[in-house]
């Protein structure tokens, strides 16, 4: 064949530039799309560190499995177990590569890398560079992409956005051929083919308004692909981080590694006690997390703790000058050990807030963060089978598997990523398939660099071997592709000739509507969600997708016109509003960051499945199935931290011998 | 405290430190477009940001004379002074938008904040310059470290703590450009013919040493040189550290600018000595 093949890569973080550099190693052609800069992905947002057994925790006992095992326990039995044990075992490998790209991850005094705790373990086996760690693993990833791109492996169409993917008739069903971009300049609206399409556009944080997420995750590529036919797993799945900065325009992380650098949340005892936070004594401070959680203290995982803030501010209204919010200390600490570990964060604090935090401890209260849902996806199980499934790993102990590649997922498998349409893939943040119903802190990145390296070989070798061996995209006729740039162009049209005269009343205004989801969203599907009040949101977002049909857009110009964008996206992130909605409803038990205080308890005979969401166009709404999780290597346990609950110990020890 | 807000003539409850401040804003549909001055006045509340106000503006974009106009274009991602995206020029000098607190920039009531676009870029529309310049600037340095591939090959060099704190510190500048829009020496070029013509600027330069510092990445120590030794290198630099002065990363960047300075020196003399 004449024509080289190539790959369409949506999305520059971690996934997208890991699997860039991986696709364009193995030959492919990469056409790779972003929004922003690819070194202005969100993931230069991550603050904490990227997780791995390293030597210093295995001779303390850990190891791969237990990384694995941590992993599984901290997703309450959500995710299928496969995928998560060929990440472990390949996370040490990730570190000594990005270590070779440059990464300035923090050193010993003897030059080894340094580690820090994180939530949901025992062990130190978070690698670090100081408190902005994404930022310094994206930078290695852009570095080498863009060396790609000198080479002219790797093209790039920066500021550029994706509006749907093509489908064109494949032996079973839709198969992907390209996509339909927008260059966000000249608003050129455009088909590009593929032999496969690589989906890393990263989370959905924007669909509740304010989170600490940056302000392109909106997660309208996703619902792109959501309504062209991708299925939508676990969107009931929303990770809410314990400490966040409110803000007038977003909630700014203050990371896990703050705690995990010896943090400690506290509020003071007496209600209402409105002494500054340094004059009041220890004796009168209420360390609650430690309190309630002896073994693992302030580094429970994180539903946990956003809980625990929730309760204290707003059940018991104990919070800080009785507002929603608790203090997250780390005066104890030497100001200078605080610069070299955290400097990231502190000078985030102290110039979003305009105080110390070396000197004064921080005030925080939950905020949206991650997106542990996401399309759907498959893999090849590895050749590891064990007869029945493991009781919990034990410390130190003999490991149920070594840490062997291909244990977990089969290398090079061709649907490994691959979502229910065939060449349609999806990595990192944007997929479902690693962190259940909870993400433990950095594995996030660990998991984004992973899907890039491990399964940018299996698109490989499906555009090798599979549907595009002998029907390549460019034998696609080219009505597909026209037709696809045509109903795009119609969809544009519609929204930009609201432009044109017209009221401008709040009820049909974009950005109005967008704060009205948020909001809604924030206050009816977070922390606690309740069987009415979901359906009040449900109701909500059908109000406002009528509302938004009607959509007055105040811009009509034809070049760089991010009116329009937005306005589009809004529509988009309804429909992710609805899937949210929608799973939460249909969940009808509490298990990770789902709470119901309706079904308080984890049913694991009912619901450990996968929420299945596809969208029924007729309807435009989420159609909600169950399907078992594959969960034949560990045994599901009790989640309960080590909890020491006052009124119900028999409880916590009953739920702990079993369920 | 506010109630919830919905555009930016909410009403307020408890209005004690609320007050209005006016933001003029130079504005331009595109290139070859004329420019234009705008000015809205808002109800700001603690703890607002530049961007914030944006946000409000673009919901009813509407000016202090009554006269409904369109939301401002301008670029921002990360809202924590981490991404680079949202600089402009406030009130005269290049800056983050997301990191620009109105309390601080404009903090009585009747204040005024001037917002441009940055003079050292084109501009795409209104505040949204295009910065692919300090892109292609990073592929003309080789800003990277020549690995063998993604294979799984064991991990990298050792490095000493005070090594590592070198290397952090440069590798934390976030393409903004707020060092090139300060300096006397770096010149718009609009034509992408332009860009290897005139002084290249400390972001680049600064890139270059984070490279040559590292044990692989040396490896196109020689490169970078040439590079850097052409008429846009570090000859070019007029040492007036303003660029230092501006950097929201506080990047040693005047220490970089010397250190590329010997470096370009010694390896001149090498390859006379050795008359390559
Ligand atoms: C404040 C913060 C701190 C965090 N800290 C940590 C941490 O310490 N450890 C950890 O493991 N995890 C952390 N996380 C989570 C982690 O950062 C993210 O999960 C991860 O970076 C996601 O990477 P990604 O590659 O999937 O997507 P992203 O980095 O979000 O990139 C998405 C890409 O898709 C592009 N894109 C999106 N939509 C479109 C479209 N329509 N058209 C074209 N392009 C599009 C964007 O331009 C971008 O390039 C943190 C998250 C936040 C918010
Ligand atoms: S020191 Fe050099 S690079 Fe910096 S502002 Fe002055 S002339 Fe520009
Ligand atoms: S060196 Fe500093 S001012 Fe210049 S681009 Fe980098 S971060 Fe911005
Ligand atoms: S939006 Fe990223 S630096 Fe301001």
């Amino acid at each position: 064949m004449t024509q080289q093949q190539r790959v369409i890569v949506v999305g520059g973080g971690l996934a997208g530039l890991a699997g860039s550099a991986r696709m364009a190693e193995a030959g492919l052609a990469v056409d790779l799309f972003s929004l922003v800069p690819v070194k202005r992905s969100h993931s230069v947002c991550a603050q904490g560190g990227i997780n791995a057994c390293n030597e210093v925790a295995r001779q303390q006992g850990y190891s791969e499995y237990e990384h694995f095992d941590e992993t599984i326990y901290g997703g309450d039995f959500l995710a299928d177990q496969h995928p998560v044990l060929e990440m472990a075992n390949w996370a040490p490998r990730i570190i000594d590569l990005l270590d070779r790209m440059g990464v300035p991850f923090n050193r010993t005094a003897e030059g080894y890398r340094d580690l820090r705790l994180f939530g949901g373990s025992l062990f130190k086996r978070t690698h670090f560079s100081g408190a902005t760690t994404g930022q310094q693993l994206l930078y290695a990833l852009d570095e080498q992409v863009r060396r790609l791109e000198a080479d002219g492996a790797v093209t790039k169409y920066e500021s550029w956005e994706f509006l749907r993917p093509i489908l064109a008739d494949g032996a079973d069903g839709p198969r992907c051929v390209g996509i339909v971009a927008q260059d966000l300049r000249t608003m050129q609206i455009r088909a590009f083919r593929a032999d496969a399409v690589v989906m890393a556009t990263g989370g959905a944080g924007l669909v509740f308004g304010k989170s600490t997420n940056s302000v392109i995750c909106t997660g309208a590529a996703l619902a792109r692909c959501y309504q062209a036919g991708a299925a939508y797993a676990n969107p009931e799945m929303i990770q809410v981080h314990p400490t966040a900065v409110p803000g007038a325009d977003k909630l700014r992380l203050m990371s896990e590694s703050a705690r995990g650098e010896g943090g400690r949340v506290w509020v003071p005892r007496k209600k209402g006690d409105s002494r500054p936070a340094r004059e009041i004594p220890e004796a009168e401070r209420l360390y609650f997390l430690e309190e309630k959680y002896p073994k693992y203290g302030n580094i429970v995982p994180r539903d946990i703790a956003t809980r625990e803030i929730f309760d204290i501010c707003v059940n018991q209204h104990m919070g800080v000058d009785g507002g929603n919010q608790v203090y997250l200390d780390l005066t104890h600490k030497d100001p200078e050990y605080l610069t070299r570990k955290l400097g990231g964060i502190m000078d985030i604090y102290q110039k979003f807030v305009g105080v110390d935090p070396r000197h004064e401890p921080m005030k925080i209260f939950p905020g949206v963060h991650y997106s542990m849902g996401g399309l759907w996806t498959q893999y090849t199980a590895g050749s590891y089978a064990p007869s029945e499934p493991q009781p919990a790993h034990v410390s130190g102990t003999e490991t149920a598997c070594d840490a062997e590649i291909g244990r977990g997922m089969l290398p090079g498998a061709p649907n490994n990523m691959m979502t229910n349409i065939e060449g349609l893939y999806a990595f990192g943040e944007v997929n479902f398939a690693f962190h259940g119903a909870n993400r433990l802190g950095a594995n996030a990145l660990l998991s984004c660099i992973f899907d890039g390296l491990f399964s940018g070989v299996g698109v490989a070798n499906y555009i090798r071997d599979g549907a595009p061996s002998t029907a390549p995209a460019e034998s696609i006729p080219q009505s597909v592709f026209d037709s696809a740039v045509g109903a795009e162009s119609s969809r544009q049209k519609a929204i930009t000739d609201t432009a044109i005269g017209g009221d401008h009343a709040d009820e049909t205004n974009p950005y109005i509507i967008a704060k009205e989801m948020g909001e809604e969203m924030t206050a009816g599907c977070t922390v606690v969600r309740e069987e009415a009040r979901l359906q009040k949101t449900l109701d909500r977002i059908a109000e406002l997708r009528d509302r938004w049909s009607r959509m007055k857009l105040a811009d009509g110009a034809t070049w760089t016109n991010q009116s329009l964008s937005f306005a589009r996206s809004v529509g988009d992130m309804l429909a992710v509003a609805d899937a949210m909605a929608s799973g939460a409803k249909a969940r009808k038990e509490s298990r990770g960051a789902h709470y119901r205080i309706d079904y308080p308890d984890r049913d694991d005979a009912k619901f450990m499945k996968t929420t299945f969401v596809t969208y029924d166009a007729g309807e435009g709404r989420a159609r909600v199935e169950h399907r078992e999780v594959r969960a034949e290597l560990v045994a599901p346990r009790a989640r309960t931290y080590g909890k020491v609950d006052k009124e119900e110990p028999a409880k916590a020890e009953a739920a702990a011998a079993g369920v | 405290m506010t109630v919830a807000t919905t555009n930016g003539t909410a009403k307020r409850t408890a209005a004690a430190n609320s007050r209005k401040v006016r933001f003029r804003i130079k504005r331009c549909d595109g290139p070859n477009k004329l420019v234009r001055w705008e000015t809205f006045e808002l109800t700001i509340a603690k703890g607002e940001n530049v961007i914030s106000c944006l946000q409000k503006i673009a919901a009813n974009p509407v000016t202090t004379e009554g006269k409904r106009s369109t939301p401002v274009v301008w670029d921002c991602s990360c809202l924590e002074e981490v991404c680079g995206s949202c600089t402009m020029v406030i009130n005269g000098q290049a800056r983050q938008s997301c990191s620009a607190l109105i309390d601080v920039i404009a903090p009585d009531d009747g204040d005024t904040v001037t917002l441009e676009p940055m003079s050292k870029f084109p501009v795409i529309r209104d505040l949204w310059v295009d910065r692919s310049r300090m892109f292609d600037a990073l592929k003309r340095v080789k800003a990277w470290v020549p690995i063998d591939g993604t294979y799984d090959l064991g991990a990298g060099p050792r490095e000493r703590p005070e090594e590592q704190a070198v290397r952090y510190a440069l590798s934390e500048c976030m393409t903004c450009g707020c060092c090139l829009e300060a300096c006397p020496q770096f010149e718009l070029a609009e034509d992408e013919s332009e860009w290897d013509k005139s002084f290249i600027g400390a972001q680049a330069l600064s890139q270059a040493r984070l490279f040559n510092l590292h044990e692989t990445g040396a490896q196109l120590k020689g490169d970078r040189l040439e590079t850097l030794m052409g008429p846009d290198g570090v000859s070019e630099c007029g040492n007036a550290q303003n660029c230092v002065k501006v950097c929201p990363k506080h990047i040693p960047l005047t220490e970089s600018i010397a250190a590329v300075g010997r470096s370009t020196t010694i390896h001149a003399i090498s390859k006379w000595f050795s008359g390559k």
